[in-house]
This record gives C-alpha cells, structure tokens and sequence, in this order.
C-alpha cells in the first residue's frame, strides 16, 4: 500500500515538472495552440486548390468577324482575362515576364477553313505549373463550345442526341476542399504536438545530464514514461479541441460519425505520435538528431503520404505500400470517413485496431528503450 | 582585417567539424532531401492514375455496352463490377472499393436514337473532393469524345472546331516537371534555416556561446563564422537534389547553372539569415526549432509550391513578399525549364538581397544586445 502510494507520488511530481515545463516555455504554447490556428486558418482561407481566373494573350491572325466572335466568347467568359498581343513576340514575353499565362493563336486561315468544318485554334501553354496548364486546356473549351453552338444554331444543323453526364458528388455535395482538409488536418496538427515536442524531451534531459540525475532517485523508467506523456496528451488534446471547434463552427464541416468514435481515433492516433516521438529521443539522445528524425519520420509521412493532400491511388504501387507502415495513413482515413461518410463499420474498425496495435507495439518498445543506465 | 579573416575562417572550420564529424549527423543533413526528393517526386501528384469504377446497367443495350468499352479502353478507368442491385452502390462507394460508380437508364439507347439527351447518372466518392473532381474531369473526356463519335455517325456534322494545344517547357504536362525544381528551393529552405537555428542555439544551450563572446570576436565575425558553413552545406543540398532531377528524374535543365546558382546564393543568404534571427530569439534548441518550424511551415505552403500563388487572397499575397522561397521557387522553375537569363531575374534577385540584409543586420543586432 505504501509503496503504491510512493510510486504515485512520484509520477505526480514528475509530470506537475514536466507541465510546468511546458507552460513556462513559450515555443511549446507556440506549438500547442497558434500552430493549430494558424494551419486552420492558412488551409481554411489561405490556400486553395481552384485556378478560377486565367490570363491569355491573344494573337488575332485571321481579323474576321468569326475570329472577333470567338475572342469575345473569351472575353464573356468568366474564367478568363483577355489581352490582345500583336505578334508572337510579344506575346512570348509577356508570357516569359509571367502577365499572362497561356496564348490563344488564330491563324490566319480560320475563317476560310471554318466553313469547310475543320478550323483550328492553337492554345500555348505555360507547362511549368502543369495542373494550371491542364486548367486552362479544360477552360478553353467552354467559350470555343460556345462559338461552336452560336454557329451551328444559325447554320441550323441537324440534332443529334448526346450523352450528358449527371454527377452527384457524395459526403461532399458543395464539392468544398474544406471538407477533407479539415478532418487531414487534425492529424498534422495531433503529429506535430505529439512527436515534435516529445522528440527533443527525452535527449534534453540526457544531453543537459538531467536524466542521470534522476537514475540515482527511486523513479523507475515505467514512472518517468508516465510522466513525459501525460502533459503532452494533454496538450494534443487542445490542438485537437480547437481543430474540432474550427470545424464545426468555422468551415461547417459536417461530422457524420460519432463524436465519441472521432475522440477514440485521436486520442489512440495521439498516443502513436508521442509513442514515436519518445521512441526517437530515448534511442539518438541528441536534440538535433532526434528533431531531425521526428521531421522526416512523422511530419513529412503526415503531410505528404497520408492521403491528407495527395491521393494514394495516384501514387505508385511502391509508394503505395509503404504508406501501410504509416499511422497517418490509417489516422486520415479514419477522420475522413468519421467526418464525411459516419460510422461505416468496416473502415473504422479495421483503420481503428491497426492503430492501436502500433500504439501498443510503440508503447512497450518505448518502455523497453528506457532504462536507467548509462550507455 | 587579415586577422579578422583568419579569425573567421577558424570558426568556420570549427562549426563543418561540429556538424559533418559525426557520421549520424552527416547522414541525417543529406539524407532527407535525397529522400523527399523521392518522395515528392512519385508521392505528389494531382493527377489520378487509375479510377476504380462499378456500373448499374439498366439498358444492356449496344450503345451502352460501346459507352463503357470506351470507359474500360481508356486505360484510366477499371470496372470493378457490374451490379445489379440498387443497395450495392452505397457499398461499393462506402467501403472505397470504387471512386464512381455509374447507372445507365433503361431508355438510354432508344433516348439518344430519337436525339434526345440521354443522361449518365455518376455518383462520386467525395471524401477526397479534389480527387472525385479530377476523375468526373476524366469522365466527361470520354463522354465528350463519345458524344462528338456519336453525332458526327448519326447526323453526319463533325465538330466545327477544334482546339490544338502545344505546352512550351514541359510537353507532356508532367506535374513532377514543376515540382522537382521546385524542391530544390523548399527543401534547402527547410534545411538550412532549422541547421542554422540549431547550431546556435545549440552552443547557447551548452554554454559554449558565451565562451564565443569572451573571445576577441566581434559580433560580425560570429555571424560569419555561423553564416557561410550554413550556406554551403544549403548549397550542397540544392546541388544534391539538382543531380537527382536531372540524372534520376531526367528533367532537362534550360539554363544557365551561373544564373541558378546566383540565385541560390542570394536565397541561401536570406534563409540562414532567417535561421540565425530565429536562433537570436530562442533560448533553447527546442524553441529554435520549433520557431523555425512555424516559420518555415506557412513560408513553404504559401510560396506557390503546392498551390497555385495566384490563387489565394490577395492581402496574403502582399504579406508574402517577405517569403524568400517564393523568389526562389520562381529562379529555379524559370532557370530550369524556360531557361531565364539575368535579365528576367532582376525583379526575383532584389527581394532577397532586401530579406538577406534585413535578417542578418537584424540578427546582428539582436546578439550585440545580448552582449550587453
């Protein structure tokens, strides 16, 4: 009994160190909640993923009213700003000096072939951002469709029925970014809390001699584990709250599943992400190192192979396969399906026990990591 | 000024021995850009390889039939299944195992017949919007391809125009052709501003630093000492990944290296710049990082790497003319793959000489009023 009550003395006063630790350090508020808010806030109005507006520079070679017809469906159009260029060269520098994205060239024999049915435009494109380049190709069509319906309405054509394609967009109806951003971001945020701050805990304490100090007291490795998760859980749990209100309250990002199952996933993903971060200081013992390896082990996984902006069924199938071996990956399914599609069974429970196990398999190879010996 | 010199060349040996004398620490400085540039290379991109479909069709008709052996021809759409019940589309979108799935009416054959329009039910997974978008983008190539077949067979108009489009510096519209160089800027950022916030606060927190200000060094020299070392490991990363785009990825370089490499200079100044304004604020390695981590957070996504500059508001764009990288980003994809001259560059060159001197007078500052 007694030595019961030792032992829980001593991870209280452990972990009421470690706190105030945190709270006095101002990097680690910094990390705890304005890192949260600012992420919401650069995803949520910051960035955005939509080309709305192109600029093109048009090269009139053909001066006809079909041309001046065709360049004033551009102009109508509500994705582009017309500039009208005079020759290839200068529409070539204005494309080198970044004043319009694209060329449309029409060329001199458009409206003599036009009435032969076999016109061309010729559309130059900047393909060194190729998703905007793609953008402009798939906007070029709207207003050269136009033309073509304006002329074959007065030509008077034949009909001819056609396939029109009704798409609904599930669990995303209004097709907003927001809606799988936000569920994505919880993750970033839970492994920046988690494995970041956790990473340089552990070598601190070595590297400052600290840790060798408390070898000679009776804290035992499972006590002093304790002691270093507690508050950062805590912490993360704050990044969590304040990405869940944002959610809610700012992007109305409908949260279909249960609330309590979204709880369950962060709080298990939370202890993945401080399991690791834990596991990389205990074992480099070097600040530098460890922060290194925290990065590349679980910020750049988060961000870039988790699903949260880059689709994994566009990756390679090598890539593909070591994303299995990432808990991001399983984290990010898990939000968005909580989030968008709600309790779908098997998604959640499958995504739910692989995390779990790694929390688990994490944990204990953290505890076998810490032990109170000089190396 | 030769002793001074001298004084600055001995620092400078000193911080390499402290940052490349350890194999670990060798490592972990070159290994991850050699890795993101991997990773970023095959892992980030917008465009969809394959799109798992499933079909509800009520018509079986011929044209149906012809409709989805285009789909399946395509080489981007595979049939997952054909189902036959109404409750299996929910499943199939449900659980993943399809991205589209697609109901073709009973009267679809007999509707187009009599020149109507016929309609194609889709319904998306959206859980991903940017994904589901692309593939509806891909969905309606292939409708509109059929639909121009179909009309030119059935009332014998063919398109009255049609639209070429050639892409100057990248022919195939390969995203990885942008995003490469583009590493080349954001990974060096990164790198060099968190090495450098380290560095520093690393000799802080061993004491080492006020040994350093006991010396006979005067406050620009220690910048210096901590300055150019920091430079040229950036300048090895860029360099490292710069090899790999051009001998592992096989992308093309346009220009000139003498242009890309002075741009680099002026971009690695304003980023260990950055790095030791960082490092004269934080007291401990962990803060150090973690400013240079919320610095270099917003400053990577906001520089028009992973989205378009253009598109977002424009009090943020004002805002950004501090970001070094979005120069940066700017030199190295106008160098690389238009093959820019000085003369384009001028306007990128400026800022940064601006953020350079402004970081690392500020930062000067900053560690003379600790002297005191």
């Amino acid at each position: 009994m007694k030595h019961w009550l030792a032992k829980w003395r001593r991870i209280w006063a452990l972990t009421r160190k470690e706190t105030r630790q945190i709270l006095r350090d101002p990097s680690s508020i910094a990390i705890g909640i304005i890192f949260p808010l600012v992420m919401i806030l650069l995803f949520g109005y910051g960035l955005s993923l939509d080309v709305t507006k192109v600029s093109v520079a048009v090269i009139d070679n053909d001066v006809s009213s079909d041309s001046a017809a065709l360049i004033g469906a551009f102009r109508l159009s509500p994705n582009f700003v017309v500039t009208v260029a005079h020759s290839m060269t200068e529409a070539k520098s204005l494309v080198m000096d970044r004043k319009v994205d694209g060329i449309l060239q029409i060329p001199s024999d458009f409206s003599r072939l036009r009435h032969l049915g076999a016109a061309e435009v010729e559309i130059l494109v900047n393909g060194t951002d190729a998703n905007q380049a793609r953008i402009m190709q798939a906007y070029a069509e709207g207003p050269v469709a136009q033309w073509s319906a304006a002329q074959s309405r007065s030509a008077a054509s034949a009909s001819a029925g056609s396939v029109i394609v009704l798409n609904r967009i599930w669990f995303n109806e209004s097709n907003d970014s927001h809606f799988f951003l936000v569920p994505g971001l919880i993750v970033l945020v839970m492994t920046i809390i988690g494995a970041f701050l956790t990473a340089m805990v552990v070598a601190r304490e070595w590297e400052r001699g600290t840790l060798e100090a408390l070898f000679v007291t009776p804290m035992q490795a499972g006590e002093f584990l304790i002691s270093k998760f507690v508050p950062y859980f805590g912490l993360g749990m704050i990044g969590f709250g304040l990405c869940l209100l944002a959610g809610q309250f700012l992007f109305h990002v409908p949260l279909r599943g249960s609330l309590l199952l979204l709880c369950l996933a962060s709080m298990v993903y939370l202890l993945v992400a401080l399991a690791i971060g834990l596991l990389v200081s205990t074992l480099v013992k070097s600040q530098f190192l460890a922060s290194q390896l925290a990065m590349l082990l679980t910020f750049l996984p988060a961000m870039m192979l988790s699903g949260f902006l880059y689709d994994l069924r566009s990756m390679p199938i090598v890539i593909r396969g070591i994303t299995y071996a990432l808990p991001a990956r399983y984290a990010v399914t898990l939000m968005q399906t909580l989030y968008l599609a709600g309790n779908v069974g098997g998604v959640i429970w499958v995504n739910l026990a692989v995390l779990m196990a790694m929390a688990v398999g994490l944990i204990v190879a953290t505890r076998l990591a810490t032990r109170k010996q000089l190396s | 000024m030769r002793l001074s010199l001298f004084r600055i060349l001995a620092l400078i040996q000193k911080e390499f021995l402290a940052v490349l004398k350890d194999p670990r620490s060798r490592f972990i400085i070159f290994l991850p850009p050699v890795l993101q540039c991997l990773i970023f290379g095959y892992a980030a991109s917008f465009d969809l390889s394959s799109v798992a479909y499933a079909v509800f069709d009520h018509d079986h008709s011929a044209t149906s039939a012809a409709l989805l052996s285009r789909l399946d021809g395509s080489g981007v759409f595979l049939r997952q299944a054909d189902l036959g019940r109404v409750k299996d589309i929910s499943t199939r979108i449900d659980s993943g195992s399809a991205l589209l799935v697609l109901q073709i009416d009973q009267n679809f054959e007999r509707q187009l017949l009599a020149g109507h329009a016929a309609p194609l039910q889709v319904i998306a997974d959206g859980r991903n919007s940017n994904t589901a978008g692309t593939a509806l983008g891909y969905l309606n190539r292939v409708v509109e391809d059929f639909n121009s077949d179909w009309r030119s067979k059935h009332s014998g108009s063919g398109p009255t125009i049609r639209i070429v489009t050639r892409s100057w510096y990248n022919p195939n519209l390969d995203t990885r052709w942008g995003m490469i160089p583009s590493l080349i800027g954001t990974l060096t950022l990164m790198g060099t501003m968190m090495l450098t916030a380290l560095s520093v606060a690393r000799e802080r927190e061993q004491g080492t630093f006020d040994q350093l200000l006991v010396t006979p060094f005067r406050p620009f020299e220690i910048m210096a000492g901590k300055a150019i070392p920091n430079m040229v490991i950036g300048l090895g990363q860029a360099t490292t990944i710069l090899l790999m785009s051009q001998f592992w990825f096989h992308i093309p370089f346009a220009g000139s290296f003498v242009a890309l490499y002075t741009g680099l200079g002026l971009f690695l100044m304003a980023a260990v710049g950055l790095g030791l304004f960082v490092s004269s604020i934080a007291a401990t390695m962990q803060q150090a990082m973690l400013y240079a981590f919320l610095l270099a957070m917003p400053f990577a996504l906001l520089s028009g790497f992973t989205t378009p500059f253009s598109s977002m508001p424009d009090a943020l764009q004002t805002v950004m003319v501090i970001n070094p990288l979005r120069y940066a980003l700017d030199i190295t994809k106008r160098v690389y793959l238009e093959g820019a001259g000085f003369a384009n560059l001028l306007a990128d060159f400026f800022p940064l000489v601006l953020i350079g001197v402004a970081t690392l007078s500020g930062a000067a500052w900053l560690f003379r009023r600790r002297l005191t």
